[in-house]
């Protein structure tokens, strides 16, 4: 019979990129026996591309900059659909969060006085986001692991969660195999951490790494967890076009937050002809006024390319379905005529260099091809704001696999500061959580041994399909049925597709041994990645509106009753997915006027901030 | 489309050889391209560790043609692919299977570096001067290139006494971060073993960072080294005074 090895914690953290890390750290500082599973080295996680920066109220760079501020931007850019509560918890403590990496040992780029320097980002009043140079995320990272071994983390790398496993309704396990033997491992654990990050790989064109499957949005909705919003997608404006091989690359939102400037094939910049009607009035109306506000007039308004990115990345979309695209379907972002070359490689070094080795292109002096690729998930699994419990006992979520936060659109340099600030959060509570366990925890051993049969079962399958093959099926359809343009006739059509990758994912044929064998992990990386993509689906089906990262071609314009609810992706107890509409809970009066507030000078007027 | 052999490692710690695979190139097309497509239709089994697939991650290391590179950032056009293109994992370290080889070693050897230590009471008020060199130290991807070419690990098999270019980085980061504190220069002559070091510069010429590993890093640390341990007048002072860095550090605080 198979053989596994068991380890004992009091709180399993999956996922060590920023949120995991940081909600590890949480719960070894409460005293917890915590153990973190990565599916990569320690370092290597998805947190390490983050480029432009964190958000984060500092008000190094605008003392006028305050949490109301952060608070009404974020719902703003969200679409109102945000969980109120988590966003208030995020942007009150996001500065310390931010602050507390420097005492870690983060070396943040400085203002002229030597503090923390903060940047503009799409959908931000004010210069927010704490970066260094364009590889922020590697900061985060390093930062978060250095102090982690600090503590003495126990990682097990190159591990991979297969299925999480409960006990009277309670998450109490895990069943993982290392990657690099192929043994399995147990891990009998009180509380779960989900930080798996995002679902990008389910389309053909995204950002994400190879990591980014979805598996903690599909454990947790395996175990009975409700997932929320999963409808909205983020395909963030600037991915590269060209060449081919690196089609969806990320190309920073910092481009633009450092003046970069979007034009089309005909020399003109778009972005003044779409700013949508809640934006009106907070936007620069002249390419003049656009330049004054680069040359720092604080009476200029913001350029229109720093609009959010469900505006940007569809006014691109329009340009190229219009015929005013690139040679290679994308748009130019110029910032080679904006600013001194020196200038560009000190503050977008790795773009530079990016562009240079990968395209062939001198982003000093020639514009960038961009185009949108899919980036983040708003939507996931649902979460108490003040703790990231779950709706089942012993889980919680934290980072881009929780979902609220973001409403139906993230600004930029939110996700960074969620990871730290939730994260933190999640480790808490569970450890906190776990330390009132008492009881013994059952691990039923019978369900353990099914579990593994069938995670073995393609190595017994030589009829079955190839799982890559499987896999490029699934992320062409969803690029095409349920991507950043979606109407009801493709959806439903792409539900028929996936039922079927659904059954043919069970019928998958590997060959070779278990030792690092990565037809072996597609073909079980593909079985979560289908349960996750039809949450997407029937999630888009259902929202008949477009708002933020939903966009639909049969319901052009936002609908008012769309935007009191969120949408619940429950599974029922046959195993089949429903979506529910829930009305967004209540926000007091107090922070409903900082919501409201129509400008800077109303929001600072009646609410003082 | 033209086709090109890519003649790659298979095999794992106790051997293995080099088979040859075609695959159709398009044009921008890089070695871990290559590689994925091998695995899509060829080899579904070829181990090959990678994340970012952009220079971000540092996973995907490999000897290409015998040059170390990061295998997603090295374009066809850039190499010879008129012959086979011959694709290894990085020699220096265990294979496990295939392309991905046991980098355990660094994360354990990265333990002997004492962790960040702020000065008490600090202000954290740092100038950009004063970080830029910091900053490029942390740059590092940790792709561990460095550690695979320079030859004290790589041919003399020294692993247990010195900790190689990537700690030396990682180690130059904390002692030259200007409100550290800590003193890290026993460690770097004794189980650091920085003298092993003779400043071949092979690491500097393979990081995919172009961080300036020997001169702005090491050969700094090897002088502190040196002061600290060998100059007999500086050593005295010292000895009366306390360290330098320490002096400092207790200056800063004071100013609060």
């Amino acid at each position: 019979m198979e053989s596994y090895t068991t380890h004992d914690y009091d709180v399993l953290v999956i996922g060590a990129g920023g949120a995991g890390l940081r909600a590890a750290i949480a719960a070894i500082e409460k005293g917890a026996k915590v153990g973190v599973v990565t599916k990569s080295l320690l370092g290597k996680a998805h947190t390490v591309m983050a480029e432009g920066g964190m958000a984060a109220a500092l008000g190094n760079v605008r003392p006028e900059d305050n949490w109301k501020v952060h608070f009404r931007d974020t719902l703003k850019g969200g679409g109102m659909l945000n969980n109120w509560k988590m966003v208030m918890n995020y942007t009150k403590e996001a500065p310390e969060r931010v602050r507390e990496l420097e005492r870690w040992g983060a070396v943040f780029d400085r203002t002229p006085d030597g503090r923390i320097n903060q940047r503009n980002f799409g959908g931000h009043s004010y210069p927010r986001l704490a970066h260094v140079g364009d590889r922020t995320g590697l900061e985060l990272i390093r930062t978060l692991q250095d102090h982690a071994v600090k503590l003495g983390i126990h990682a097990h790398m190159e591990t991979t969660i297969y299925r999480l496993l409960t006990d009277a309704g309670r998450v109490v396990g895990a069943l993982g195999f290392n990657r690099q033997t192929g043994e399995f491992l147990v891990f009998r654990t009180k509380a779960v951490v989900l930080a798996t990050g995002g679902l990008g790989r389910i389309y053909q064109i995204t950002s994400n790494s190879w990591e980014c499957t979805g598996d903690g949005f599909a454990l947790a909705s395996l175990v009975g967890a409700d997932l929320i919003d999963m409808e909205f997608i983020q395909f963030h404006p600037t991915g590269m076009v060209w060449p081919p091989s690196v089609m969806g690359i990320l190309v920073t939102e910092g481009v633009r937050g450092e003046g970069g400037v979007l034009l089309n094939n005909q020399g003109k910049r778009f972005m003044f002809d779409n700013v949508p009607e809640r934006y009106r009035g907070e936007f620069a109306e002249s390419e003049e006024e656009a330049e004054r506000w680069l040359k720092g007039d604080r009476n200029a308004r913001r350029p229109p390319e720093l609009l959010t990115r469900d505006v940007v990345a569809r006014a691109i979309r329009r340009e190229v379905a219009e015929g005013r695209g690139s040679p290679h379907g994308g748009v130019f972002l110029d910032i080679a005529s904006r600013r001194p070359a020196d200038y560009i490689k000190k503050k977008l070094p790795s773009m530079y260099h990016q562009f240079m080795k990968l395209g062939n292109l001198d982003i000093t002096k020639e514009p960038m091809e961009v185009g949108p690729t899919c980036h983040y998930v708003m939507g996931g699994v649902r979460v108490d704001p003040d703790t990231q419990a779950t709706n089942v006992p012993g889980l919680y979520a934290a980072g881009e696999v929780a979902g609220g936060l973001h409403g139906a659109n993230r600004l930029g340099g939110n996700s960074l500061s969620d990871l730290i600030v939730f994260g933190n959060r999640a480790g808490a509570a569970a450890a906190e959580y776990a330390a009132q366990q008492t009881g013994s925890f059952q691990i039923d051993e019978a369900q353990v041994r099914a579990y593994i049969a069938e995670a073995l079962a393609p190595f017994h399958n030589p009829q079955g399909e190839n799982p890559f093959a499987l896999m490029k099926e699934l992320r062409s359809s969803m690029q095409k049925n349920a991507g950043i343009m979606r109407e009801e006739s493709e959806l439903k059509a792409q539900l028929e597709i996936l039922a079927s990758l659904k059954k043919r994912a069970w019928n998958t044929s590997v060959s070779g041994g278990r030792a690092y064998n990565p037809g072996w992990h597609t073909a079980l990386d593909i079985r979560l990645m289908v349960e996750i993509a039809e949450a997407v689906v029937l999630a888009a089906l259902a929202r008949k509106e477009s708002r933020g990262g939903h966009a639909r071609l049969d319901y052009p314009d936002p609908d008012p009753n769309f935007a009191r609810i969120n949408h619940v992706i429950r599974r029922a107890s046959d195993g089949s997915l429903t979506v529910v509409a829930e009305p967004l809970p209540e926000m007091p009066e107090e922070l409903r006027k900082i919501a409201e507030a129509k400008d800077l000078k109303e929001l600072s007027e009646k609410v003082g901030a | 489309m033209p086709s090109v052999t890519f003649r790659v490692f298979r095999g794992d710690k106790n051997g293995g050889e080099l088979k040859d695979y075609t695959v159709q190139v398009e044009e921008g097309m890089v070695v871990l391209d290559a590689i994925h497509q091998i695995q899509a239709e060829q080899a579904p089994d070829l181990a090959c560790r990678w994340n970012c697939k952009a220079g971000k991650c540092g996973s995907c290391g490999a000897e290409v043609n015998g040059k170390p590179t990061l295998m997603c950032m090295t374009r066809l056009d850039t190499i010879d692919t008129s012959k086979p293109v011959v694709v290894r994992p990085m020699k220096t370290f265990p294979v496990i299977r295939d392309l991905a080889t046991d980098v355990k070693w660094n994360y354990e050897a990265n333990k002997k570096i004492k962790p960040f230590t702020p000065a008490p009471n600090t202000d954290w008020i740092m100038m950009q001067e004063d970080v830029d060199r910091v900053q490029e130290f942390r740059k590092c991807i940790e792709c561990f290139l460095c550690q695979n070419v320079c030859h004290v690990l790589r041919e003399h098999e020294e692993k247990t006494g010195f900790i190689g270019p990537r700690l030396l980085v990682r180690t130059a980061s904390l002692e030259m971060h200007p409100l550290d504190v800590e003193n890290r220069l026993e460690m770097l002559k004794n189980e650091g073993g920085i003298g092993y070091c003779n400043i071949t510069k092979c690491c500097t010429e393979v990081c995919p960072e172009h961080i300036h590993i020997t001169d702005n890093a090491i050969i700094p640390l090897k002088e502190r080294v040196v002061d600290e341990y060998y100059d007999p007048i500086l050593s005295f002072f010292r000895r009366l005074f306390g360290s330098k860095k320490r002096l400092e550090a207790a200056g800063s605080a004071a100013d609060d």
